[in-house]
């Protein structure tokens, strides 16, 4: 992974290059904001050398495609709508975080918090994420192709989240109406999170949520779900201790 | 029977009835609600004991060696400006009260659409709160703070851009260290909806932000808005009153633009009793630790101060300036404006177990004002516009008193008050405030560590 890493550079017109090197990350941002999608602007934009900077391709309010060619810091692509932004490399905390709509995609490892509060849209770890992954959820769906750390889909609100592999202590703890998938296993459940029936619908919805990400070779079978007991949903004296 | 006999057996006088002032009738009724229901006690509004507070201050006029401005001919600024350190558009607000953030779910959409009319009929800002932002307080609010919460409810970039200003929540003066509540009574479908949550359940939000842990990735998280925002807005920072002196150094040192603090006896919508009355510290204490670390850091008046917890009054305004913050700011006093606790409804109140002047179940949704409530009747009762007007006309008399308290100090901008205005009429607002007791030059503890 790294700079280079998949991104092949032509002199295609429909292609910007950004050089974080050469250029500020205030003007890139600036740049992303100011594109409308109108009809002769670029389709692609190209971060080169994003060297863990913060806050790349934040606000993003356009269907256009970002290609961070690197490693990212905090909050890449933090609060997306539209774009299709892939980070070729790792990111740091809270990648695609609040997202609202459109596509990120980390092709190495994620730090904690990935798509914390997101609302919408897709957001793909093609390796590892950290704790707390899918925090306090709201309608993002995440998959994850390794595996996730401690405290995923912490009350977790609405949204799905797939885990090809294992995932870390307190999963889901006083989740909401998340619905977790996980294949292999759990270190152990949060607060009134309990394991469901996978019924033919959730293995069409872990089938549909693979395709999209574009993950093959991965039965929707070999998984398990996970969501809310609703025993924390309205106080009762008798459950006070389950916290 | 003798007199003597008719002595000894008589019934013990009523002075016999001696009340504990450890275990006095509301401690008794306390424990005997715990053992009953098995809960602690959760409410609204503030600290309720008394704690020392703005009323142990008093200001010197003027007198031979100051002189005053006449109160009808001089003219007494009141104007102030918020975000001047980093951000392209600084609030420019008329009068130095704020509305304090306080979310559509705890209140109804008329009683804030009526804080933001009241406050745009004054030239001053109203906040949202946690539950994001409604189309009702955009539309008739001038100057819109929007507040990021650790619960993130119904947060989106969209209604970012369409704020004025960005307030991220860290505290609040009722409850540093806690997150919000809302009770299922309160989370109808319109509530549910914004903060996609289910219908009727008993909200406990986060207490802690869901990704940033502390003050380095505050820091970049600050950036972040400001980046998404076009370094366009004033970004705030709100804390709860209790380290005041390091938080207020690590949020300037985040880039914050202004900081909101907000005393222990700050009004909240639903928290417990035992967090309310034992968690933080007054205002009177947490506004001169304030000032000192910004002092320290060569930002005060660069980086502006607003306080809150407890402000009723123009008195309370300007103590607060004077001792150094840029403006005050209202949440529980709004309420009343808007007619909570109102005479009128004495008898609905008394029907909830309560009366008029003592009404604090704001998490219950049954307000007969139709403030802090999501019953579609009850709310229907609020004439937002009445409200907007009894808030303006509430605001206005608060700003009148600031300006006769400034001008006997002979003051031609309210900020121009200043510490060497007041004393304190007791030891401990002596201490806290950090002013001389009245009469004396002792300020104690002056010269200590913060
Ligand atoms: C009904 C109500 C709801 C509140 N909701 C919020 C909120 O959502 N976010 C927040 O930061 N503070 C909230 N607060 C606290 C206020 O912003 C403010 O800090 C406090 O009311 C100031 O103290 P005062 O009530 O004595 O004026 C709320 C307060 C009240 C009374």
């Amino acid at each position: 992974m790294g700079a280079g890493g998949g991104v092949t550079l032509v002199s295609d017109p429909t292609t910007e290059v950004v050089d974080l090197a050469a250029t500020s990350l205030r003007e890139l941002n600036s740049r992303l904001h100011a594109l409308t999608g109108a009809d002769g602007e670029p389709q692609r934009i190209v971060v080169a050398n994003p060297r863990g900077r913060h806050n790349i391709a934040v606000g993003l309010d356009v269907p256009v495609e970002v290609v961070v060619d690197g490693h990212a810091g905090y909050y890449c692509a933090g609060m997306n709508k539209l774009a299709d932004v892939r980070i070729v490399g790792n990111c740091g905390p809270g990648v695609a975080e609040n997202m609202m709509s459109g596509s990120v995609v980390v092709e190495g490892n994620a730090s904690q918090s990935a798509g914390a509060t997101g609302r919408g849209g897709l957001l793909v770890i093609r390796s590892n994420a950290a704790g707390r992954c899918g925090i306090s959820l709201k309608g993002t769906d995440v998959v994850v192709q390794g595996s996730i750390g401690p405290m995923g889909a912490f009350l977790a609100q609405t949204g799905r989240m797939v885990v090809c592999g294992d995932a870390g202590d307190g999963l889901g703890d006083s989740i909401y109406e998340a619905r977790l998938y996980v294949r292999g296993s759990v270190a152990g459940l949060g607060a009134d999170c309990v394991e469901k029936e996978m019924g033919e619908q959730h293995l069409a919805e872990v089938r549909e949520l693979l395709e999209r990400a574009g993950v093959s070779g991965v039965d929707a079978a070999d998984f398990r779900r996970y969501g809310s007991a609703r025993r924390l949903y309205n106080f009762d004296i008798d459950h006070a201790g389950e916290y | 029977m003798s007199q003597l006999e008719e002595f000894l057996t008589a019934p013990p006088p009523r002075p016999s009835l001696r009340e504990s002032a450890t275990f006095d009738r509301r401690t008794i009724a306390e424990i005997q609600r715990a053992a009953r229901e098995g809960i602690y006690d959760i409410r609204g509004g503030g600290t309720k004991r008394r704690i020392p507070h703005f009323d142990d201050l008093l200001f010197l006029g003027a007198s031979v060696s100051r002189y005053p401005l006449e109160g009808y001919r001089e003219r007494c600024a009141t104007d102030i400006v918020l975000g001047t350190r980093f951000a392209k558009k600084p609030l420019h607000l008329d009068i130095p009260v704020t509305i304090a953030g306080m979310s559509f779910g705890a209140l109804s959409a008329q009683a804030k659409e009526a804080l933001g009319r009241g406050a745009t009929a004054m030239g001053t800002s109203t906040t949202t709160g946690d539950g994001g932002m409604t189309p009702e307080e955009r539309g008739h609010s001038k100057t819109l703070v929007y507040q990021v919460l650790p619960s993130r409810y119904g947060m989106n970039p969209d209604d970012l851009r369409r704020a004025d200003a960005i307030e991220v929540v860290v505290g609040q003066g009722a409850k540093p260290g806690g997150g919000g509540m809302l009770l299922g009574q309160k989370i109808s479908e319109r509530v549910a909806g914004m903060r996609d949550l289910p219908q009727g359940i008993d909200q406990r939000s986060a207490c802690r932000h869901p990704d940033w842990t502390g003050p380095d990735d505050l820091e970049i998280k600050i950036a972040e808005l400001r980046e998404i925002t076009e370094w366009e807005k004033p970004i705030f920072v709100k804390v709860g009153a209790t380290r005041t002196f390091f938080d207020v150094a690590l949020a300037v040192k985040a880039g914050a633009d202004v900081i909101v603090l907000d005393g222990m006896q700050g009004g909240t919508a639903a928290t417990q009793d035992v967090f309310i009355e034992h968690v933080g510290i007054p205002i009177l204490a947490a506004i001169p630790q304030a000032v000192a670390s910004l002092q320290e850091l060569g930002m005060h008046r660069e980086v502006q101060l607003i306080v809150s917890g407890g402000i009723r009054n123009g008195a309370d305004v300007a103590k607060a300036l004077a001792l150094g913050a840029d403006a005050a700011s209202i949440g529980t006093a709004a309420l009343i404006a808007l007619g909570d606790n109102s005479p009128e409804l004495d008898e609905e109140y008394r029907a909830l177990g309560s009366a008029a002047g003592y009404y604090d179940d704001w998490q219950d949704g049954r307000d007969p004002a139709g403030i802090s409530t999501q019953d579609d009747e009850l709310a229907a009762r609020l004439d937002p516009e009445l409200g907007g007007r009894r808030v303006a006309n509430y605001l206005r008399s608060m700003v009148l008193e600031t300006q006769t308290l400034a001008r006997a100090c002979g003051k031609s901008h309210v900020h121009n008050l200043e510490p060497e205005d007041m004393v304190a009429l007791t030891v401990e607002a002596a201490a806290m405030a950090r002013v001389p007791l009245a009469g004396t030059s002792w300020i104690p503890g002056a010269g200590g560590n913060l």
